[in-house]
Formats: structure tokens, sequence, C-alpha cells
């Protein structure tokens, strides 16, 4: 359907320029990198989801000829850091809890550090992790959040006997009362947002460095945000910021789990000041299932009001969410505005309230993962629009149409907080199904339902609040309080730097993960300065000491934030040589206009120069303009004044074999909103991958535990994720309905692809059960639990 | 992968492979083939051996080899090697099939075939192929060279008829003589590995069925002949009513409660498996007539 260009300019899909390097065994990751004397630290991690540590003997390992030290937190004490990972997204009444570098007197989650064992080679340092003694004493243990919240529940934070970890809500509850006292009926939904192992192909790591003579501290790390890493670093370690630097090499994926700070990332800082020696961790992969923060994990209550004529006047979406053992660094953030502030979705709904209990549980912590949040809310809000279609057996498209937000309304208030940018959600919904024939796909469907075959066609409707985030988010979440540990705002910095050559470097402050910024950002310089791709060298903010300033690659922000920060320092580059060409031309900056690399007096052609000779005049200096400082570079901080919001409509096909449960998809088609798109192969590849983690959520993936908190999908062996082998072919196109406010009217699209896709699979499937009378099958909608749904509804009926 | 240390042996002889593993028989040696059951089970921290003997380069018992009957596999060829072989794919074509389905190009390239069948894991794809075929299984220990009947051969998960001083050697899998054959499997999403998977061979005699051999794996803790779908196709048409009450005699002789139960599959789900997918495969089967 997409035809691609292969220009370099914004709008062309020119081949990725970070791909040659990664495709030939090039490029550096983490597992790569060597320093002379470098040391490997394994960590002990506790076995038990919950108990109290006794005594940890370390002798034996110590004894290890290979053993160089082992670390507790004991050691950390005797230090004198603190040791204690805060909170970022800090809520108005969060109540702070321990999440230290390794277990102080209790374990809370299996998988929690307890010990570092420090030894000359990898090997010895994993095999010597026996040796090291733990004494637990097990505690009664709780994995499920609603029922850690009930009374009787052991409790895992002395702090909060409730084990309540934080409330948070936002909309009018009062006009919501009144939409469900009014109400002609009422619609609700209860289902499992179920967590979701991140599995980033390159499992996470640290190798970290320390002088002990200047105090510097380097530390190498495959992070999604190395400038939050750095700040968070010199808290936890109370070590002077300045001091501390961090690099990311070459990084294999992420999806938001590589931008969490954890406890065996610092802790290899810390053994590497205590030993003033390199120490290198490579996490394993039965590590990063059990150690890397899970997604998702939330238990949602939703309810509609719907008035006489079908349509929904109020919405009360009620969430219990799992933050795990201890709080991570980013756990207040999906149970609160991610989610709360998308309730709305494409549609008007004229009440809305949503409330979030966030509750410890005797398992991994949850934090952000591709879609955090606006994942959960679009989940439920399209899921509980289809059942509400079926309950007044109306088309579940048309349903939709009838509650759409009109172009003319945007800027449109949700009450909920947020504020959309623009949209047409309309001519993408239209287009959606048109492209899936949708018409023909309701008569196919009744028809085949003749034969006993099950069709299933499944439809969403969604948002995507990206461009993280508008500096009033900090104000929410108190990151300009005295005792915030991170006091800073999601703005973007980059500097453009114009040689006297008249090439150019670029410094922003992304980090991305593999997801092609390099060239997207690239093609915007070379496009906005008419020059070539080829004459702009890109430095994300992977080293925090050759990049001025940065935030990272987060909340889809890379190309409106980064790009936006990109586009204010272009401007004033332009601006500065708008008036050394004046000057040369003899002309009124004002008459000085400039395209494709050419500044020419306005209404004269002729009378022009060259960006490359002006940057040699900025370099040269001896013809400026009076009073003008040398040098044709710029520095920008861009602070966005709102999210950016993306959306589309994607229709799922299923079949679903009445005999044995087995969920086939057919076709998927997807139509995507990212505004202007820089580089529309690259979006293409950010769908593509985003839809294949929203289908593997409805259809495969999930976390499994048992009741001792025993993480039983620790291994790609039980844990499914999704393979092309298990992928349809995807039909995708697009409309552009640009920013606003973006000054380059892009808006962010890396995570639209699980948030749509998720609920549109799982409408396919529970459409497909239809004759069944099966209204839910929890997520993942495996084979078995679609089969017994088929089970228990036939016995029921 | 962080192994302990241990010692490694790489015999060119069976003979000099049972020498290693009699001197070492205090240690209980692991035998490594293709490395696709052992290696797995290394990394997981289930097994720690301390000695390793490597057979997958003992050229005497690799390679495929028609003889009168039956086709001989020595127990170290590997998967790739059967997968599109013209003599497998002319006289053992259910073996071929079920091959082909095993994990994906790499693990193919490896994997062998002796391996798969000692190793008896029951979610694997060849055992129903070694039941459903009337395979014989060729074993040398100490003792010398016995054969093992395929229905005496798997007794349960990793258990066999092998002693721990024995070595398979390799496979005899009779010819298809006037027949056709068809292996259906459910694989695991995650794994590969068969949730249920049945082997069927049907030889004919005009329209009828003359001999049966129906296997399924993934669904017990072992490789089982289903002998009352077997029984119920004999001496039969296999016509799409017969077919069915066939496959549902499957669920007859193994109830949901003798199913394997874990978390990708509980028995209940099992057992509708394992009739659909009887089903399926002996559908597949008649379809190649």
């Amino acid at each position: 359907m997409t035809e691609f260009t292969e220009g370099e300019s914004i709008g062309d899909s020119m081949e990725r320029r970070e791909d040659l390097e990664l495709i030939t065994g090039h490029g550096d990751y983490l597992d790569d990198l060597k320093r002379p004397g470098m040391l490997y630290v394994s960590f002990v991690r506790s076995e038990y989801a919950h108990a109290r540590i006794e005594d940890i003997d370390t002798e034996a390992a110590e004894a290890h000829d290979d053993v160089v030290a082992v670390f507790t937190h004991e050691d950390v004490e005797a230090a004198g850091v603190p040791g204690d990972i805060p909170q970022i997204y800090r809520v108005p009444n969060l109540t702070e809890t321990e999440h230290l570098l390794f277990a102080r007197d209790k374990v809370r989650y299996q998988g929690k550090p307890v010990a570092a064992v420090v030894a000359t080679d990898r090997y010895a340092a994993h095999n010597a992790l026996d040796l090291v003694d733990v004494n637990y004493e097990r505690l009664e243990t709780v994995t499920d959040p609603v029922e850690a919240a009930n009374e009787d529940a052991p409790t895992l934070h002395e702090e909060r006997p409730d084990n309540v970890a934080f409330t948070w809500g936002t909309g009018d509850e009062e006009a919501v009362e009144e939409a469900f006292e009014a109400a002609d009926r009422t619609v609700s939904f209860e289902y499992e947002n179920q967590r979701i192992v991140p599995n980033a192909l390159e499992p996470r790591g640290a190798l970290a460095e320390y002088d002990p003579y200047d105090e510097q501290l380097t530390v190498h790390t495959p992070s999604q945000q190395p400038f939050l890493h750095k700040t968070m670093l010199a808290d936890v370690l109370d070590h002077p910021e300045r001091k501390v630097r961090v690099q990311a090499p070459n990084i294999g994926g992420g999806f938001g789990s590589k931008s969490m700070v954890y406890p065996d990332e610092v802790a290899t800082a810390f053994c590497a000041m205590q030993l003033d020696q390199p120490v290198k961790w490579v996490e394993t992969r039965g590590e990063a299932f059990q150690a890397d923060e899970h997604g998702r994990g939330q238990y949602v209550e939703a309810e509609a009001a719907v008035d006489e004529d079908g349509r929904m006047t109020g919405l009360r979406v009620e969430s219990t969410a799992d933050m795990g053992g201890e709080l991570g660094s980013k756990g207040c953030l999906a149970p609160s505005t991610t989610f709360g502030l998308l309730l709305s979705g494409q549609y008007e709904i004229p009440a809305i309230r949503f409330d979030s209990t966030a509750v410890y549980t005797n398992r991994t912590p949850t934090g952000v993962y591709r879609g955090v949040g606006r994942a959960e809310a679009i989940c439920t809000l399209e899921r509980l629009v289809d059942k509400i279609a079926r309950e007044l057996d109306v088309d579940p498209a048309e349903y939709r149409r009838d509650h759409l937000i009109e172009p003319d309304q945007f800027p449109y208030e949700t009450g909920l907080g947020s504020t959309y940018d623009s949209g047409d959600y309309e001519k993408a919904l239209d287009k959606a199904l048109d492209m899936a024939d949708y018409e023909e796909l309701r008569e196919r469907q009744a028809e085949l339902r003749e034969e006993d075959r099950y069709l299933g066609i499944g439809i969403s409707c969604f948002i995507e609040s990206g461009g993280l985030a508008p500096s009033s988010l900090s104000e929410m979440f108190g990151m300009g309080l005295p005792d915030a540990a991170v006091k800073s705002s999601y703005w973007e910095s980059s500097t453009i730097r114009v040689h006297g050559s008249g090439e150019v470097t670029a410094y922003v402050g992304t980090a991305s993960p593999g997801t092609g910024v390099e060239t997207t950002h690239s093609q915007i310089v070379a496009d906005k300065l008419g020059i070539e791709v080829d004459d702009v060298s890109l430095y994300e903010g992977k080293d925090t000491d050759r990049v001025p300033d940065g935030t990272g690659s987060v909340g889809s922000r890379s190309a409106p934030v980064g790009g936006g920060a990109i586009k204010h320092s272009i401007d004033k580059v332009v601006q500065k040589a708008t008036e050394i060409a004046a000057h040369h031309l003899e002309a009124s900056p004002e008459d000085v206009e400039f395209e494709d690399g050419e500044f020419y007096v306005s209404g004269a052609p002729g009378r022009s120069m060259s960006l490359q000779a002006i940057a040699t005049e900025s370099q040269v200096a001896t013809e400026l303009p009076e009073d003008m400082e040398p040098g044709l570079e710029a520095t920008s901080y861009y602070d966005p004044e709102n999210f950016t919001w993306a959306f589309g409509t994607h229709v799922v096909v299923v079949e679903v074999d009445g005999e044995t449960g087995e969920v086939e998809l057919l076709d998927y088609i997807g139509v995507d909103d990212c505004g202007v798109q820089i580089n529309p192969q690259v979006v293409e590849g950010q769908i593509q991958g985003g839809i294949a983690q929203g289908i593997g959520q409805a259809l495969y993936e999930g976390a499994v535990y048992d009741d001792n908190g025993n993480l039983l999908t620790g291994a790609f062996q039980d844990y499914t994720v999704p393979k092309t082998t298990l992928m349809p072919d995807l039909t995708l196109d697009s409309t552009e309905t640009p920013s606003p406010h973006n000054p380059l009217g892009v808006k962010g699209v890396a995570e639209s692809g699980t948030i749509g896709a998720t609920p549109a699979v799982a409408n396919a499937v529970v459409d497909a059960l239809e004759p069944f009378g099966v209204e839910n099958v929890e997520m993942p909608m495996t084979d078995r639990r679609v089969w017994h749904a088929i089970q228990d509804a036939e016995e029921g009926s | 992968m962080y192994p302990d240390s241990f010692d490694y042996y790489r015999p060119d002889s069976v003979d000099e492979a049972l020498a290693l593993m009699d001197e070492h028989a205090m240690d209980s040696p692991a035998i490594l083939s293709g490395g696709h059951s052992l290696v797995p089970t290394i990394k997981s921290g289930l097994a720690s051996p301390d000695v390793i003997v490597d057979i997958g380069e003992i050229d005497e018992i690799t390679g495929i080899e028609e003889r009168e009957d039956h086709v001989h596999i020595g127990a170290c060829t590997r998967y790739s090697d059967v997968v599109g072989h013209d003599t497998v794919e002319e006289h053992v074509p259910v073996l071929e099939e079920a091959t082909s389905e095993i994990g994906d190009t790499q693990v193919r390239n490896r994997g062998t075939v002796g391996g798969n069948i000692a190793h008896a894991d029951p979610a694997s794809d060849l055992p129903a192929v070694v039941v459903a075929t009337d395979a014989t299984i060729h074993a040398q220990g100490p003792e010398g060279t016995r054969e093992l009947a395929a229905d005496d051969f798997f007794l349960s998960v990793y258990m066999t008829s092998l002693g721990p001083d024995e070595i398979l050697t390799g496979i005899d899998f009779p010819k298809l003589e006037n027949g056709v054959a068809a292996y259906e499997k459910k694989p695991s999403p995650s794994s590969g590995y068969a949730m249920v998977g049945v082997a069927a061979r049907l030889e004919f005699d005009g329209e009828t069925v003359s001999e049966a051999g129906i296997a399924a794996n993934g669904a017990l803790d072992r490789a089982v002949r289903l002998d009352a779908v077997e029984a119920e196709l004999e001496g039969s048409e296999p016509t799409t009513d017969a077919i069915s009450t066939a496959a549902e005699a499957a669920t007859d002789e193994y109830g949901a409660d003798e199913m394997m139960d874990d978390i990708q599959a509980d028995g209940a789900y099992r057992a509708q498996l394992l009739e659909s997918y009887t089903r399926r495969a002996l559908e597949t089967a008649v379809d190649r007539r």
C-alpha cells in the first residue's frame, strides 16, 4: 500500500544510516566492550518472593580463588551512600518505600539482588554465586494485587501496612454520578490487562569505570535515557553529578525497559567505585525475565452510562495496579497520567472519572513498557465500546463513528487534564473500513456462521499521547520540589554546529534503542539546511560528555521533541546566517530569504550566498556584522506545549476453530495518522513492531506466577513472544493530520501499533465467539483459553 | 551459558565411546550428539555433568541407508540430512514430514534423530513416528548389541528402555508399502514442541485399511500407540465418518486425567487436541492417496 520514495528530504524513505554497521557486525554492544583489568560481577538474587533475610554468609565465596570481593547491603551502608533508588514521577500522596541496591532485611520478589560477587572472570563470578549462603525465613506471599489490598493480606512494606503504594484519580466524579443516575442503561466490563515481560533482544548490563584521582565515574549501559541514569547514579551513590558520565553503546531494543534505573546497574557502579577497577555486568536471559521491570499488570473495572439514544454519557474506570514488590523508578507512571488522561479515546464522552489504586505484590516490579498506560486505557475503552455496541445490537464501527470527536472540535479538552491537539478520526476510520472491505466482511461472517465457521472482525480506534512531555507534566509529579531526585522536565536539547566547510554536526539528547532516529534526525537537518545527509554527523545523547544535555528516547518523543529541538536550533542558525548574508549582500535581513542551502535577496535570486560561504565567513570572522560573535552554532531547549496526539483505526480479521479454540489471524489492516512523517519507512517499521507486541499481548504473552511468587514463564521455552511465524500480513496506510504545535508538524508514533493492536485483536476474537455467547476471554487469548471459554459457555447454556 | 567445568571426550568409534563411558561410569557421563537436548538442560541448570562424551562425530552411526524392507537412520544423522532426503521421502515419508517440523533451520542443522529419540522428551516429534511406523531401535552396550521394539522403548518423561551404559546407534524404519502417512502437530507457540502431535500410517488392501499405525506424542508422558484408533480403522474404508469415529476413540483410550498438564495446556485441552489432531492426521493421510 505504502509507496516509499528514496530521497533524503523530510517525507522520503532513505535507508537507515545506522544499519550498515549493525548488520555487518561492526556495531559495539555492551557485551563487546572490554577494559584492561576488567572484573565481572554476578548477582545473587532472591529465590523467594517474600522472605526475611536472617543471615548472609559470604565467606566461602570470598575464599574462591577467582573471586575478588562480595558485596551486600552492609557494604553499601558502610560506604555511607544512600543506595536507594528514588521514584522519578512522584504522585501527590506517595509514601516512598525502599528500592535498595541490595535487599536489607527482606526480599519482596523473586530476583531481588541480595549480594554481588565480583571475580576475575565471568564464569567464576557466576559459578561462585552458589557459594554465598543466604539464610531465609519465608513469609506468606501475596501475588494478586486485588488480594494484596485486602486487610488480611501479608504486609510487604511496614510504612504501608495496607500494601497500597498510592492512589490517583482524575475527572469529574460528580458529573459522572449524574450521568449514571440519568442513564437508560449501564454496561460494564472487567478484565485483567496482564503483565508483559519486555524482552528486548539485548539484555541489560553495565560496565563501570572509576578513576579515584579525579573521582570520575563512567558507566557504559544501554540506556534509553543516559542523562537520567547520570542524575540517578549521582543521587543514589551520592557522587557529584558533574563527575558522572554515562555512555550508551548500541542499544539492542528497549521498549521502555531500558529507561528505568535498576538496582543491579547502580550496584555495578558501586562495585567499581569500591574496587577502583572496571567492573562489568551482563544480564542473562533468565535474569532479564525476572529482573527487567514488567509492563502492564492492571486489573480494570469499567462501566459506561448509556442514554436512551444509545450514546455514552458517562464513563467510570477503576484500576488496581500491580506494582510488584518494590516501586520501580518509574512505577508511578502507568497507573496515573498515562492511563487516566486517555480515557476519552477518540470519543466525545461528557463525563469521565478514573481512579487507580497501586498495590504492592510479591512479584517483579512493574515499570514502563511500550504503550505504558495508554495501552491499558485504550484497551479498556475499545473493549467496552464493543461490548456496548453488542448489547445495543448496533454495528461496532458505526457505534464508534457516532461518538467520534469532529475535526472542528480541536483542540479538544477531555475533562481529564488532557487536550488533544488535532485529529480527523473519521477519515482514518473510513479508510480502514474501506481497505478491509468491511461490509463484505460482515456478510462473509454471516455466511460462514451458517457453516459453523467463526470469523471475527475486531476494530480499535485509538489515540496515542506521544511527544513526552510538556513541563506541566513534571509539575504534576512534583519534579521541581526541593526533595525531588530528578529535578527536570521532559524537554529536549540540541546543538547544531555548522563547520567552516559547511558540513554540520548535530547533537541531540535522544538515545534511540534501534528505532532509526539517527536517520530521521539527519534528514531533518539536511532538509532544513538544504545540504546533503552525507554532510551531516548526528550524535544522540548516548554520551553525556559529548552531547551538551538531553532527556532521551521514551514516550514516542524522539521525532516530535528531539526533532523539535533540532528545528529550533536550525532556526537560530538560519537567523544568524541570514544576518551575515544580508551584511554581505548589502540588504536588510528582512529581505533575505533562505531556500535549498542558498540565501538570496527577495526578488533578486542572482544576489545570493550559500550556507557554506556563510559558514566560512562565520569562522574567518573578518567581515561579520558589527558586534556579531564568530561561529555558526546554536543550542536550544525545546519544551513542547502539549503532547502530540497520534491516532488511527486498526481492523483485524480472525477465524476461530470452534472445535479446538485455535485462533488464526487472517488479516490485519492499519491506518495510522502521526502527522507529518519524516521517513515513512521508519514509521511503518515502528508500527509493524508495535503491532507485533500488541498482538503478543492479545494472544500470546503474559508473565505467569504460582501462588508462591515463582515466575513460571521465565524462559522463551514457556513465554511466547510474537515470532514472525505467528504474525499475519499487515496492510498499512496512513492519513496526515499535522500537529499544530509541533515545529515539524510531527506526532510520536512508536507506541501506536502496540496501543491499537491489542484491543483490535481481542475484539476480533470475542466477535468470532458471539454465536457461543462468550463475552470475554482473559488475555492472552490462547487457544486453550478460547477453547475453555467455548466449553464453559456451552455448559452454561 | 555458564556451565560448571567438565571433561569432554570425542571418540571416533562406538567401542571407544563405550570404553569411555565405562571408564567414567562413576561420574554418570552425559552423551552429547547434536546438543539440542543436553545443552538446554545444562543451560537451565538442570544438569551439570562432570563428563561429556560427544558421539556426534562417529561416522559408523551417521547416515541414511536404504535396506531391503526398511530405511536405516544412523543415530547421529542430523535432522537437516533427513529433511528432503529422497529415500526417506519415498519410503518413510512421515519421518521426513515430522522432522521438517522440528524447531527451525538452526535447530535442524544441529539436532540428530538418535538424540531426539534417546532423550524421549514426550513433546518431541519423532517418538510418535517411531511408534507409528513400528521402527526398531538399535542399541550397543558392554554386553553387545540389541534390538528394541518401538512399543517397548518409551517408558516415561526422558525415560527409555536404554541402559545407562548403552548408546542408541540407529533406527530401522520399515518402508511404507502400499499406503499413505501424515504427521499433524499442534506446536507450542513458545517452544515449538508438540502440545500434541499425531503420526498416522495407513497401509491399504484395495480400498480397505489393512494395517494402521497411529501414535501420538505431546499428550501423555511418553509417545503412545493409539490402539483403539488403529482397531477402528483396520479392515474398513477410511470414510469421513469412519475417521471421525476413529479419532473419537483416541480419547476413549486415554482420558484427560492421563494427559500432561502444564501452563500451556491442561489435560482437558490436550484431550481435545488429541482427538482433533488424530482426525486431521488421518484426513491428511487419506487425502494423499
